[in-house]
């Protein structure tokens, strides 16, 4: 690589690359951040894109002579200003960094793909890096690298279940109902368990998100756990202040759940801070509801969320993505869960821009220590279609994703998106040979769901214990 | 297709029969662990019928047919064509902001009417293509047939601006046509984005003293109305009681919505959950 860092005649630090005759220059680090970063619509909407390829493969040059010392000097959004920064710059370890802190950002992709780097030295700087450097590292990664190093991460989390061992896959059993319909939501848990799904969580999308109906959805399905003593947990996903009350009225807490982005102004624009959470979490841990571990939070992120709340300070997406993973590890999350193509056309525009922002966001969250799913998912307006989640589904298998999304028929009636389906989670185990989290797999082969030794079959006969359950469905007085 | 007479190829699921109770495409069966033949198809039609709800382009023509006897019915002045600055549907995906406004020369068109007519009106009703041309194809006339009659027969009068058709609008935009037409209300019909089994969703927006820059928490929102979700009649009640409300409280959005518990909404009685034995057997 080529010298292009310079000081500038006035003294002020610029980054500045020349070719040929032209000379690019970028006003600051987040500048070259955001011009490097593979095209978006959303970048392109925020106008802090690249103007041309040229360009973005120049920042990329750029960016890859940035040594990551740089990062911890310069803040892209003032530590005085932003709670997310004062919380990145005051947890890093310069000891866990030591062994990296002489690497550029270019060189740091050639260490994550040496054979130096494996799960347990990965493991060792994972304290020593801040989401800017693994967002500036992701920039100037292909896909396959961003598998293959994300293939290497361990990440194992607890609560009623062990998730995220490796060549395990697990699912996010999904049975949201528009009206939140008891019989409607209980015949979508019923589907999902006999396809094998829910070893991540049973978590539901209220469709009237207030407390007295989160409660309602927590007992629910806190009473299909118990009575056919599944080794899951549950969670609605409400606001987390909803979910605190819950817990004062002595509601079945198993997981508190939030949305949760990369900057301080999109987490107040989504109605709670970092004590809030700490809060949540105390609260949550005093139940003891968990028999494996505790693990007890459930984030959801996605890129795009910091623009939408225009709270994204002129960073890149993908590098405000990143940073929302800082506030997650803070918690010690039994899930995180990037929704990837929610959000819509104007953020991330088709299959292609999907399929990266999906390997980008399980690889930095992997990288920086995250149980890192991804809802697998497309709108309507999103040109983007069941064959490009096919070929997301199936990198981030062979990535080691933690978890998917499992629902019926791959069809949100509730949220009115497409996300994976129960059959997509046994594609993929059939594939790749990939199992459920062990203590939920054994749930399975006990209840006779699945033969046993028979590397993931199903069983043809309904199994004893839910043939009685669906006697009473028709018993006609619901 | 055959899926159904070949039973040791498909193995067909008993839960099947609990689709009375959910519209969630549960118990659809497997070929070894793959969707069957048949539910694969349905869901591509299904998808393939939202796809094209995004990008068919509104018929303009057809609209105007449909809305010509209404203005007559309702003595209104006649129906203005106009147009967002997103010049097409790929732009108009990408850039939402371009979607909120309008085009220089329908903001012109709206400044020339309102320079005849000389005076404010209580309600300019702003039909927009959205995300589903076929939402507003199949709910505008009847949706509107309804509700300009229940307006007529309200208590108060209501002097309504000319219709509008908007081109590649997005919800915001009503604001802006609705200060054009000084417009004491605003009522948006707008397409909304299409599910997999609800391409023809329209959405209603309302907003009190619109003007450009208001955000969500400024307007009120009544969704999926189409004769498959949320009926014309419960529509309309809803609406008007909306308008009725916002007119005498003179506001709209987040402090119109706390204070009404509107009866008619989320009716859903609560069902069983089938997966608990009932209380009164001994367990299994």
């Amino acid at each position: 690589m080529q010298d292009s860092l310079h000081q500038t005649s006035t003294g002020r630090s610029s980054y500045r690359y020349v070719l040929g005759t032209r000379t690019y220059s970028f006003s600051n680090l987040a500048d070259v951040m955001a011009k490097a970063t593979p095209a978006r619509s959303g970048d392109y909407l925020a106008g802090v894109a690249a103007e041309s390829s040229e360009e973005r493969a120049v920042a990329q040059q750029v960016l890859a002579e940035v040594p990551l010392k740089t990062f911890l000097s310069e803040a892209l959004i003032p530590y005085e200003e932003d709670e997310v920064t004062r919380l990145i710059m005051d947890e890093h370890d310069l000891d866990a960094f030591s062994p990296i802190s002489h690497l550029t950002v270019g060189d740091f992709r050639n260490w994550l793909l040496s054979d130096a780097a494996t799960s347990d030295s990965l493991t060792s700087i994972r304290a020593g890096i801040t989401p800017e450097m693994v967002a500036a590292v992701c920039k100037i990664m292909r896909n396959q690298d961003l598998i293959l190093v994300a293939q290497k991460c361990h990440i194992t989390t607890a609560f009623r279940n062990t998730l995220g061992l490796p060549g395990n896959l697990s699912t996010r059993l999904q049975p949201n109902h528009p009206t939140d319909d008891v019989t409607g939501i209980a015949a979508s848990i019923l589907d999902g368990l006999l396809y094998g799904s829910g070893d991540a969580v049973i978590g539901i999308n209220p469709a009237t998100d207030n407390v007295a109906q989160a409660v309602n959805l927590m007992k629910l399905m806190d009473s299909v756990i118990q009575e056919y003593e599944i080794p899951t947990q549950s969670c609605v996903l409400t606001h987390v202040t909803n979910t605190l009350e819950a817990i004062e009225q002595g509601a079945p807490v198993d997981l508190v759940f939030q949305s949760i982005g990369g900057t301080e102004a999109t987490n107040s624009s989504f109605g709670f801070n970092l004590s809030t959470l700490a809060e949540a979490q105390d609260a949550a841990l005093s139940l003891e509801r968990g028999t494996v571990g505790d693990n007890v939070m459930y984030f959801e992120t996605g890129q795009g969320s910091s623009l939408s709340a225009n709270a994204h300070h002129g960073l890149d997406q993908q590098t405000c993505e990143v940073r929302a993973y800082a506030v997650a590890r803070k918690f010690s999350p039994l899930l995180v869960n990037t929704v990837v193509g929610f959000i819509g056309p104007e953020y991330l525009f088709d299959g292609k821009e999907i399929i990266r922002a999906g390997l980008e966001d399980h690889f930095c969250g992997k990288l920086l220590g995250l149980p890192m799913g991804c809802d697998i998912c497309y709108t309507n307006h999103a040109e983007a279609d069941q064959n490009d989640m096919d070929n997301l589904l199936t990198l981030l298998g062979v990535a080691g994703c933690t978890f998917i999304m499992g629902i019926p028929g791959s069809d949100d009636i509730m949220l009115n998106y497409q996300t994976t389906s129960f059959h997509d989670a046994l594609y993929l185990r059939r594939a790749l040979g990939s199992s459920p989290a062990p203590e939920f797999e054994q749930w399975l082969a006990k209840m006779q769901i699945i033969e046993e030794n028979s590397r993931f079959t199903l069983n043809n006969a309904l199994p004893a214990s839910f043939a009685g359950s669906l006697k009473l469905a028709h018993e006609g007085n619901l | 297709m055959s899926d159904n007479k070949t039973p040791d190829i498909v193995t067909n699921n008993l839960w099947q029969s609990l689709r009375v109770y959910t519209d969630a495409r549960i118990g659809l069966g497997r070929a070894g662990v793959s969707l069957p033949t048949n539910a694969l198809l349905d869901f591509q039609l299904a998808h393939a019928q939202a796809q094209d709800a995004v990008h068919t382009p509104l018929d303009v023509q057809v609209l105007e047919e449909q809305l010509k006897p209404l203005a007559e019915t309702f003595e209104l002045a006649d129906t203005l064509q106009i147009h967002s600055q997103a010049s097409d549907r790929k732009t108009y995906l990408q850039r939402p902001d371009f979607g909120r406004r309008l085009d220089a020369s329908s903001a012109d068109l709206l400044r020339g009417r309102v320079s005849e007519i000389q005076s404010d009106v209580d309600l300019a009703i702003v039909i927009v293509d959205g995300l589903s041309s076929r939402a507003i194809s199949e709910n505008i006339s009847p949706f509107l047939t309804e509700l300009l009659s229940a307006l007529k027969q309200d208590k108060q009068e209501w002097s309504i601006a000319p219709l509008t058709v908007v081109q590649q609008g997005r919800v915001a935009i009503g604001d802006e046509v609705g200060e054009l037409l000084n417009a004491r209300t605003v009522l948006v019909l707008i397409g909304e984005r299409p599910g997999l089994s609800s391409p023809d969703s329209l959405g209603l927006y309302l907003t009190w003293s619109p003007r450009v820059g208001l955000t969500d928490a400024s307007r009120n929102c009544i969704s999926n109305i189409r004769k498959a979700g949320l009926i014309y009649p419960d529509a309309v009640r809803k609406a008007i009681y909306l308008l009725k409300e916002s007119r005498s409280r003179q506001l709209s959005g987040v402090q119109l919505k706390e204070r009404s518990q509107d009866p008619v909404i989320d009716g859903a009685e609560t069902h069983r959950n089938f997966l608990i034995p009932k209380p009164t057997k001994p367990t299994h």
